[in-house]
């Protein structure tokens, strides 16, 4: 594997170039000091083709706060390895100054502070305005928009219009190309609809359908810009079928399919390319594996994992990007070719620092237009928050601990279990909890809130079974989000321990003992994977936790205790 | 309850002298494994298809024996390399002892 | 009646949504077979003879999506002559109620000793896959797949 002295070489080219402009080894007098649009633009051209990437939107056209993870551990081969390095470790391995921009929009301590001096990110249309503005600047022929999925899943205005809204978005953002996972949860026959319909390219190179085993989707397109043929491999999630629900698209089979994808890649070189590009929802250490063991691909664009990286990862001869998610990011690789081969690439993730960019009149009026029939609804408040609330971490976060108090008290339960998904807004200490904040980290098409008995038994089966999909030490065996989120119920986990043995100290909260195997429980939660569960959405019943709670205070949660990693 | 199993198959037909083609087969079976038991607690008995062969102008290619772990609505595919023009017979054989069949024509050239 | 699989799954489940209780899927109650059974299998085909490692490409999902159909495709590498051909592929499970998959018997008119099936997986468990060749030897590959109850995707 890749040493961190490799890696430094790697990202030292990116450093070279970003400093400067904002990214990269900041001295201190630049920590605190804002971005201007010029600022985060500004890049030293090169070659003739510009990849610009997006991932992971996750439906959010407005700017947002999303903190970042405080705890993201890597296993096996990814140990203490980007990106699994997070807060003080992360700023020292890439140079970031504590209190800079890109603190604030990297790492995760000293959130709030920064937060109100550097305010919001995203915005789909800061984020079109620096399309537009790059596009000006090399000209549209030489510059390639890449989405790497989880774009039509996220918001409540995406799940009412079944993804419509983000399907125009992208489209007039000019999406050339897109990959998948949430998407899927519309549904086959809905999926289908807007691949064959859409603007963009939808790629898939591993989804096969289930009676013939013949592909679904197309698995690549090739471009030609700035008079270099490029090729984009689509790789959707290859545990889609696992992670959410499969009855949703029964007909369609996953997998990682490296095989195929190696084909993939052969095939375009031999139909001209000179670039080769892996749009790829693996997510990161994922793809960091597959780029040891398939050869060719010149770039993997990575995603799922809602990584960011103000660096490339080099693995042989593929250089590997993280670019965040939430539209907090946008990734500008310059490629220049020598022969017909990449001869040098140039990497700058660009921060989108709301109150810095401006934003675009076509965009914000279709983004407008798109939310006008929910605008009140989104708007209505709910209750207020004295503490934080954030979602991303491998264990709980706060807005899932607000979840799990909810289906507690609105379902009668003694214990809740809320999915480890890495999607979701951040709320300040003060802020409202509007419609749209509780949609945010809820809206899903499948969201009954179940309330049934189940045995410690099983409760330590769904433990050891979710942990093992974020912790087995072989990323291929892994699958899906963080760990599952729990209320009313403590437990220890040692990462470092194979299957059947990570947890341990089963506790129930209230009472304080032990949870017994045979016992029966009541417990609440939601986003099942299987048909048919019943039970209200989510949403209605945190918004009703919410209500009556007026305003909303998380104690710190130290019921998961940590070993191992 | 048991609908009569229906052989398909996909296999080109045409195909050049020395071409390798890939058959792919599908027979709708319940492929009822003898190891679950009804709402009685009763085993319900085992019946699957045990053997499927593919022959081409008379001549054996290709079988497989499956065992009660091959899924219901067994899929199998394989590789022929065409030679000559004729014709493929697939016969897939049910613990009943019944056998059903499937002919495909091949124009080689 | 649903048709055997969905019917088979919904049983198994729970509507909580994690537990699939896996371990009955594919039957209830039941003993599994073990590596030593598969051992004994084998040993009944092939004696002790010696196995050597390589020429298989044995491809299953490291993550099974659905353990009542697990797609499982086998290549053997071989130039498939009269003089120099796979002969028989068996397969096996280490975790099922009986550790038969399925056995393949190939001949030179394949071209490409390659076939693809589906399987039902009752747990995580190894897939032992043995290639017997013209010549007598034999060659062999295991593959490990996890069947998993699934959900909290990202």
């Amino acid at each position: 594997m890749i040493s961190r002295r490799e890696f430094l070489q790697a990202t030292a080219a990116a450093a070279a170039i970003t400093t400067g402009s904002g990214l990269g080894p900041l001295g201190r007098a630049a920590a605190q000091q804002r971005l201007s649009q010029s600022d985060i633009l500004r890049f030293d051209p090169l070659g003739t083709v510009t990849i610009l990437h997006i991932t992971d939107i996750h439906a959010q056209l407005m700017p947002l706060h999303f903190r970042e993870p405080s705890i993201n551990l890597g296993v096996g081969d990814a140990k203490g390895k980007p990106p699994h390095l997070v807060d003080q470790a992360f700023r020292e391995h890439f140079r970031i100054a504590a209190g800079s921009p890109e603190a604030f929009a990297l790492t995760s301590d000293d959130f709030v502070a920064l937060a109100r001096n550097y305010g919001k990110m995203g915005g789909i249309d800061r984020i079109a305005t620096l399309v537009k503005a790059i596009r000006a600047e090399r000209g549209a022929d030489k510059v390639l928009l890449l989405d790497g999925g989880d774009t039509w899943q996220g918001s409540w205005s995406a799940l009412q219009s079944k993804g419509q809204d983000m399907v125009e978005v992208m489209s007039l953002l000019g999406t050339d190309a897109m990959t998948s996972h949430w998407e899927f949860t519309l549904g086959a026959e809905r999926v289908k609809e807007i691949a064959e319909s859409a603007s963009f390219a939808f790629l898939a190179q591993n989804i096969r359908d289930r009676e013939w085993n013949e592909p679904v989707f197309a698995p690549r397109k090739l471009f030609e810009k700035g008079g270099v043929k490029v090729g984009v491999i689509g790789q959707a999630l290859p545990r889609t079928a696992i992670a959410n629900p499969r009855w949703m698209f029964p007909e369609w089979e996953f997998g990682i399919r490296e095989d195929e994808l190696q084909k993939q890649v052969d095939e375009v070189r031999a139909d001209g390319a000179a670039i080769v590009v892996l749009l790829s929802h693996n997510g990161f250490d994922v793809d960091r594996k597959l780029a040891s063991r398939v050869k060719g691909i010149d770039i993997i664009l990575t995603a799922h994992t809602h990584d960011a990286m103000p660096g490339m990862m080099r693995v042989g001869e593929t250089v590997l990007v993280a670019s965040g998610s939430h539209g907090k990011f946008l990734s500008r690789l310059d490629i220049a070719t020598r022969d017909g081969k990449v001869s040098d690439i140039r990497f700058k993730l660009m921060p989108v620092f709301s109150d810095a960019v401006a934003a675009d009149a076509e965009m914000a009026a279709l983004v407008a237009r798109h939310r006008a029939p929910h605008a009140a609804e989104l708007a209505k408040e709910i209750g207020r928050t004295e503490s934080l609330l954030y979602r991303r971490g491998n264990f709980n976060g706060t807005f899932d601990d607000l979840i799990c108090d909810a289906m507690l008290s609105e379902r009668d339960a003694e214990i809740a279990l809320s999915p480890g998904f890495r999607w979701g807004g951040t709320l300040l200490p003060g802020e409202a909890i509007t419609w749209e904040a509780i949609t945010n980290a809820t809206a899903i098409t499948y969201p009954a809130c179940y309330r049934n008995e189940m045995t410690g038994a099983q409760l330590k089966e769904i433990l050891e079974d979710v942990a093992d999909n974020i912790f087995h030490p072989d990323p291929y065996f892994q699958g899906g989000g963080d760990m599952v989120r729990i209320g009313g119920m403590g437990y220890a986990i040692d990462v470092s321990r194979p299957m059947g043995s990570r947890i341990s100290g089963l506790t129930h909260l209230k009472t304080g003992k032990p949870i017994e195997a045979g016992k029966s429980y009541v417990v609440s939660g939601w986003a099942s994977v299987n048909e048919a569960t019943q039970g209200p959405p989510i949403w209605d019943v945190v918004r009703d936790h919410v209500a009556r709670s007026k305003t909303v205070t998380i104690t710190p949660n130290d019921a998961v205790k940590v070993s191992g990693a | 309850m048991t609908t009569k199993p229906t052989p398909r198959v996909r296999v080109p037909a045409k195909a050049a002298a020395g071409e390798l083609i890939e058959i792919k087969t599908l027979i709708s079976h319940e492929m009822e494994s003898g190891q679950r038991k009804d709402a009685q607690g009763k085993t319900i008995p085992r019946k699957i298809i045990n053997k499927f062969s593919a022959s081409f102008n008379g001549k054996p290619i290709f079988s497989a024996d499956w065992h009660p772990a091959i899924s219901a609505n067994p899929y199998q595919s394989f590789f022929y390399k065409a030679a000559e023009s004729g014709e493929f017979t697939f016969s897939w054989k049910d613990d009943d002892g019944q056998e059903y069949t499937a002919r495909n024509k091949l124009t080689v050239g | 009646m649903n048709s055997p699989t969905t019917g088979l799954t919904r049983r198994a489940t729970i509507t909580a949504g994690a537990i699939a209780a896996l371990a009955g899927l594919l039957a209830p109650r039941m003993a599994f077979a073990d590596e030593k059974q598969v051992a004994d299998e084998i040993k009944k085909l092939y004696g002790d003879k010696a196995m050597a490692e390589g020429k298989i490409r044995l491809d299953v999902p490291e993550i099974a999506e659905n353990g009542l159909v697990v797609p499982i495709n086998i290549e053997v590498d071989s130039p498939m002559t009269e003089a120099d051909h796979v002969k028989a592929v068996h397969v096996f499970a280490d975790g099922n109620p009986l550790p038969g998959i399925v056995s393949y018997s190939f001949t030179p008119a394949c071209g490409k000793a390659s076939a693809a099936t589906r399987m039902r997986l009752a747990q995580t468990q190894n897939i032992i896959c043995i290639a017997e060749m013209s010549n007598g030897t034999l060659h062999t590959a295991k593959a490990n797949v996890k069947v998993t109850i699934g959900g909290c995707g990202g």
